[in-house]
């Protein structure tokens, strides 16, 4: 043995340290890989030693190789056993590579509740805190709901290292267990008024996370926040707190008018940059919520969007880029106060930083009005052409097409400066883009019908000079453009000029070369030219053009026959056949002209993306019945597992689909449409949806003379810029004009009424420069309206929106009125099995000092309270404490009890009523020591579990909970939770669970999804209690 | 909420990696990867804050070494930059004067010193002494 020892540590001596292991890999640098196996392969071998320390070292490797990108899941187990050495330098090693490499999915986890429950409960507070950090690391809803007790107790630990920690671990807690959040929620609550800073910092924070998501649970703590607010120094939490008010502020807007004041003070007087930027941020947020139009909260959003521009002005990247960011929410409400920085904000646009570019185009985005879009669109197209860098140049193309298409086009006051703006857009290189700007030509060219006409001429231009953009293939992502200009060509073919040179255009041997798809559209518009072509030449016997446009397309479709792309060949045969036939008739003089035109008859109209899923279900189509008889449930029984519990009911269920007639049917059906009634989220029809555009026939559309002053026929791409200059030429003219008819008018009606100034334009002034009908979107009939399309159902914190205001049955409250408030809850003692601890809250109601107290029990055969050494047996125990009017405070007491029983308790209270006199009340209640008050939460193996049921000690008994309407795996957390069980093994439909009372009676239950409870336990009278408190927890859900 | 917080040297190669959330194994490397990359491009003149799919990282940069600190969209960011300095200094102290080198043979650490300040994803200790505590208790118990 002693010699076992010396080699061991001798062998030790030659392994390699964390210092080595880092040294060889730096030192293997052409062979790492190689290096770092053969380390693996030595950590395999020192893992496989009885010395803890060997082992420590092991895993200390194995974390460090994990970071690189090693996979070391397969060292789980020695990770455990390190994390159970006593020695606290080996506990943390093995704690932080769990840490780092445990996740949900690891099976050893569930090996590890023993573990860190004693390590949560060590006298040690390293050994508590070091548990507590892993946990936080690792945590799964199984060990959540295990460890949820003893977290919640050490939320009130004597030492705040721990309570601090514990504080922040709770949150996870809620997380994966969300049933945790309300018993934990008084003592969370109480933790905000912690007389340690840092507990009281961690309280803040996991609040402030909480209330992110369910502020309205959180409102109540308002004035408590409020006082933090200002009595806080600590600039962390001032941080957090002031978040927190943002998020509660747009529920009670009583509650932003208050916060005004303290926050434009501390944005007056704090020199922390980081709390000055929280102020704004949540001063914004504050006037957002409350309505606008108050006239004196002008003045905060005129220094706020002050103190921005200092910070945008300053020369910290930093500032500028985070000013620019809280400048953007100002923006949402209150345009006007950010328009007047325009300058400043166009002249980030010229910054070194790209993200700072990038926050200022955002911000641009919301600045454009219909005034000063085409300026602002040139500075950007100014700024394109400069960029260095594909990805901001792209960036900055969507962005124009952003602000431009905006709200339905909403400030586009010249459609043709638009398609101009996308054509020009067309000549970036390489860009990804391309099909964006198809999408935004397709869509205009779609949707606002007066600008067909010039989009056309545009898109013809386009497809004649296709070799521009196709140049480079290797980047071609702009010959995207070609699919939307071949398509609007084709389709809207009756506004061409020369229908003929178009057609030429797009069946040139080039075009061979485009991605399928486009080509594919090439073929298709063919036909629908060739198609305009023939109708152009209608009437005229014998039309030389019009077979000679025949002989074209059969010279050039065969190249498209041959494409290797399946779309193009079938379109093209399809479309040669169809043409050799025409060819045919014209020879015979006949006039085809009018059923080739039939094919392509018929507008197309956009449909909106979302119609789709708004069809409404026609009546009588349920898609819940059965079509086929599902086959039954019968034949999985046998494989369960054997039933060493008592035999399983007959089944009501089993013949439930054949019973289904008509009648049932038509109820059903009646059920379903009552829960959609009552469930707000269902979209039902309401005639408001009906919006549906009766989209009016091309006769009835009011298309103006489009005034032509740009001459189109320049050859290439027509400039943007014109329709700049004659945009303004144009609103001049107008204003002009309307000076004047006001000024006749003012002649008329002069002294009379005063004309508002004449100053700068104001929106409604600007007419558009031809009279636009932009079509809506189409959506089936009786569309149902509705928003919440894109809520994620799979938000963890879902199941954290708990009102916590409400009564909490988990603890037991008594009230004596004008006196005390007494909230307890009692729990076994891990420490010390033969005793139960009743923890008490006493809440001081009336208006005088409590100046002392004394609590005594009456002791009885099954239970004593705990005094301290010699005190007598009836002596009364002086609660430590005095509380002054409406507070409240925590003692715990200690009773030796063995079983189910009700204590006899009696307080005696003497209150202060003033200086010298006092009185005295008596109070007795009793405390019902519930039998889960004695079950201790014990994890079990299953190989245990199976030989204990078979042991034959255990009586059995059985119960069935009634109307339980809640997902399997919530009751089970819910009995785990409340009756101190754990879950030995789950198997599909029914669930083995385990605890164990402080006797050491087992209990054993097998729960089944059909709600049945078979219980067993080697005490019948405790068998009987917990089936009996079980169905009183659940009965009153 | 800090969601991870990485320390990696100019040449791209992974010095400390804490995550507050689960991320896969394998999906580290390339997040690592990606967020390195984004960080190492940028000039001194540009901002320290990063845009980077869900997140905001949040970087400074000590010498060859840089610490990159992700965080979701409600978090302050001028406080993370002010923590990471804070971080660096508890390191500095520690170790005096902290190198690269000390944090890879060291990072038990590394990693004790930063689980006093973060945990959970957040901030719990600024204190540099009290964040040195456990560890000024560990030296004993080893010496």
């Amino acid at each position: 043995m002693a010699l076992k020892i010396v080699k061991g540590s001798i062998d030790r001596m030659f392994d390699k340290n964390l210092q080595d292991l880092v040294r060889g890999i730096r030192n293997h640098k052409d062979d790492e890989a190689k290096y770092i196996s053969t380390c693996i392969d030595e950590i395999k071998q020192e893992l496989k030693q009885d010395n803890i320390a060997v082992k420590a070292n092991a895993v200390c490797k194995l974390t460090y190789l994990q970071m690189l990108g090693y996979d070391v899941s397969w060292a789980a187990f020695n990770i455990v056993e390190v994390m159970s050495s006593s020695k606290f330098t080996y506990k943390r090693i093995g704690y932080l590579a769990a840490s780092q490499c445990f996740h949900e999915g690891t099976d050893v986890i569930m090996l590890t509740t023993n573990q860190i429950r004693k390590d949560l409960s060590s006298p040690n507070q390293y050994d508590t805190g070091v548990a507590l950090t892993g946990l936080s690391c690792f945590v799964t809803p199984d060990l959540a709901r295990d460890l949820a007790n003893d977290i919640m107790t050490l939320m009130s630990h004597t030492k705040p290292y721990i309570r601090k920690k514990a504080v922040l671990i709770m949150y996870k807690v809620f997380l994966k267990y969300p049933e945790s959040l309300r018993p934990a929620f008084p003592r969370l609550k109480e933790k905000l008024e912690d007389p340690d800073p840092g507990v009281q910092s961690a309280a803040v924070n996991v609040i402030c996370e909480l209330a992110r998501r369910n502020p309205k649970n959180y409102l109540s703590l308002a004035p408590l926040f409020f006082k933090l607010m200002t009595s806080s120094t600590n600039n962390w939490v001032l941080i957090k707190i002031i978040k927190l008010f943002g998020a509660l502020t747009p529920l009670e807007p009583r509650l932003g008018k208050k916060l005004i004041e303290p926050l434009t003070n501390l944005i007056h007087s704090t020199s922390a940059m980081s709390l000055l930027y929280e102020c704004v941020n949540t001063v914004i947020a504050v006037l957002i919520s409350l309505s606008s139009g108050m006239p004196n909260h002008s003045a905060s959003i005129q220094l706020c969007v002050q103190k921005l521009r200092i910070l945008i002005e300053d020369s910290d990247q930093n500032l500028k880029y985070l000013g620019l960011l809280a400048m953007s929410k100002i923006l949402k409400t209150h345009p006007k106060s950010v328009q007047s920085h325009k300058d400043l904000i166009l002249q980030c646009l010229d910054d070194k930083d790209e993200s700072i570019r990038l926050r200022a185009l955002d911000l641009l985005y919301g600045m454009v009005s219909k005034k000063n879009l085409m300026e602002i669109v040139k500075k950007l197209m100014l700024h394109v052409d400069k960029a260095e860098g594909t990805t901001y140049r792209d960036e900055l193309l969507t962005k124009i097409i952003d602000i431009c298409s905006q709200s339905n086009f909403q400030y586009i006051t010249n459609f043709e400066w638009y398609i101009s703006i996308l054509v020009e857009l067309t000549r970036l290189e390489g860009t990804r883009h391309g099909h964006l700007i198809a999408s935004q030509m397709l869509d205009v060219a779609i949707r606002v019908k007066a600008i067909r006409g010039f989009a056309v001429a545009q898109m013809a231009t386009l497809l004649d000079n296709a070799h521009l953009l196709t140049g480079n293939t290797q980047r071609n992502g702009i010959c995207e453009v070609l699919y939307a200009a071949a398509w609007i060509c084709g389709e809207f073919s009756e506004h061409l000029e020369d229908p003929m040179q178009t057609l030429e255009a797009m069946l040139r041997p080039k075009v061979a070369t485009l991605p399928g798809h486009i080509q594919a559209v090439y073929v298709q518009n063919a036909a629908k030219l060739f198609a305009t072509v023939l109708r152009k030449h209608d009437g005229e016997t014998e039309s030389q053009a019009a077979q000679e446009t025949s002989q074209l397309l059969i010279d050039r479709l065969p190249l498209f026959v041959q494409s290797a792309n399946l779309e193009v060949q079938e379109r093209a045969s399809c479309i040669l056949q169809l043409v050799k036939y025409i060819q045919k008739l014209q020879q015979k003089n006949v006039e085809v002209a009018e059923e080739v035109t039939a094919l392509f008859a018929g507008e197309l109209n956009p449909v909106a993306p979302k119609a789709q899923k708004k069809v409404p279900i026609p009546e009588g189509l349920d898609l819940d019945a059965w079509i086929n008889e599902p086959p039954s449930e019968s034949e999985s029984e046998d494989e369960k597992p054997k039933a060493v519990f008592a035999k399983e009911e007959p089944k009501h269920s089993r013949s439930r689909h054949t019973e289904v007639d008509e009648k049932e049917l038509a109820r059903r059906r009646e059920v379903r449409k009552q829960e959609q009634a009552n469930n707000p989220f269902y979209i039902k029809a309401s005639p408001s949806s009906q919006k549906v555009y009766d989209a009016p026939g091309v006769e009835h559309i009011p298309v103006v003379q489009i005034d032509l002053s740009v001459p189109l026929k320049v050859p290439g791409m027509p400039m943007s810029d014109q329709y700049l200059k004659l945009e303004v030429e144009r609103r001049q003219k107008e204003k002009a004009e309307r000076k004047k008819k006001e000024k006749k008018k003012k002649r008329e009606k002069r002294g009379k009424e005063r004309k508002a100034d004449s100053g700068p334009e104001s929106e409604e002034d600007i007419t558009p420069a031809h009279q636009v009908d932009i079509v809506t979107e189409e959506m089936p009939e009786n569309a149902l309206p509705s928003d919440d399309d894109d809520k994620d159902p799979n938000d963890p914190h879902k199941a954290l929106d708990i009102d916590l205001d409400k009564y909490v049955p988990y603890c037991r409250h008594l009230q004596f009125i004008h006196v005390l408030h007494i909230v307890y809850d009692i729990q076994g003692n891990h420490q010390d099995e033969s005793k139960v601890v009743v923890s008490v809250i006493f809440e001081n109601k009336s208006d005088s000092f409590l100046k002392s107290m004394e609590f005594n029990v009456l002791d009885s055969l099954n239970s004593k309270l705990q005094r301290p050494e010699g005190a007598g047996a009836h002596d009364s125990l002086t609660v430590p404490f005095q509380l002054p009017p409406g507070q409240d405070t925590h003692a715990f007491l200690f009773v030796s009890s063995v079983s189910v029983s009700i204590v006899a308790v009696c307080i005696d209270c003497f209150l202060m009523q003033s200086d010298e006199s006092s009185t005295h009340e008596k109070l007795d209640f009793k405390l019902h020591f519930t039998c889960t008050s004695y079950l201790i939460t014990t994890p079990c193996y299953s190989d245990a579990y199976a030989k204990l049921l078979e042991s034959g000690d255990l009586k059995g008994s059985s119960l069935r909970l009634e109307g339980i309407n809640m997902p399997f795996h919530h009751l089970l957390a819910r009995i785990c939770f409340h009756h101190h069980f754990s879950v030995v093994e789950r198997i599909d439909s029914c669930a083995s669970m385990y605890s164990r009372s402080i006797q050491g009676h087992h209990v054993c239950l097998l729960v089944k999804t059909t709600v049945s409870i078979d219980a067993k336990c080697d005490e019948p009278s405790l068998l009987g209690n917990v089936l009996d408190e079980i169905k009183q927890t659940f009965s009153k859900c | 909420m800090i969601k991870f917080l990485l320390m990696v040297n100019k040449q791209g190669q992974t010095r400390l990696s804490k995550y507050y959330e689960q991320v896969e194994l394998g999906k580290r490397a390339a997040l690592e990867a990606d967020v390195v990359r984004g960080c190492l491009a940028r000039r001194k003149e540009e901002c320290s804050f990063v845009e980077y799919k869900d997140y905001k990282l949040v970087y400074r940069q000590y010498a060859a070494l840089f610490v990159v600190v992700g965080i979701t969209e409600n978090e302050n960011e001028l406080s993370i930059y002010e923590l990471v300095h804070n971080f660096v200094e508890v390191l500095d102290k520690y170790f005096s004067r902290v190198s690269e080198l000390d944090i890879m043979f060291n990072l038990d650490k590394v990693h004790i010193i930063l689980d006093e300040m973060i945990l959970n994803g957040h901030i719990v200790e600024t204190n540099k002494n009290r964040i040195l505590a456990l560890l000024a208790l560990d030296k004993m118990a080893e010496s």
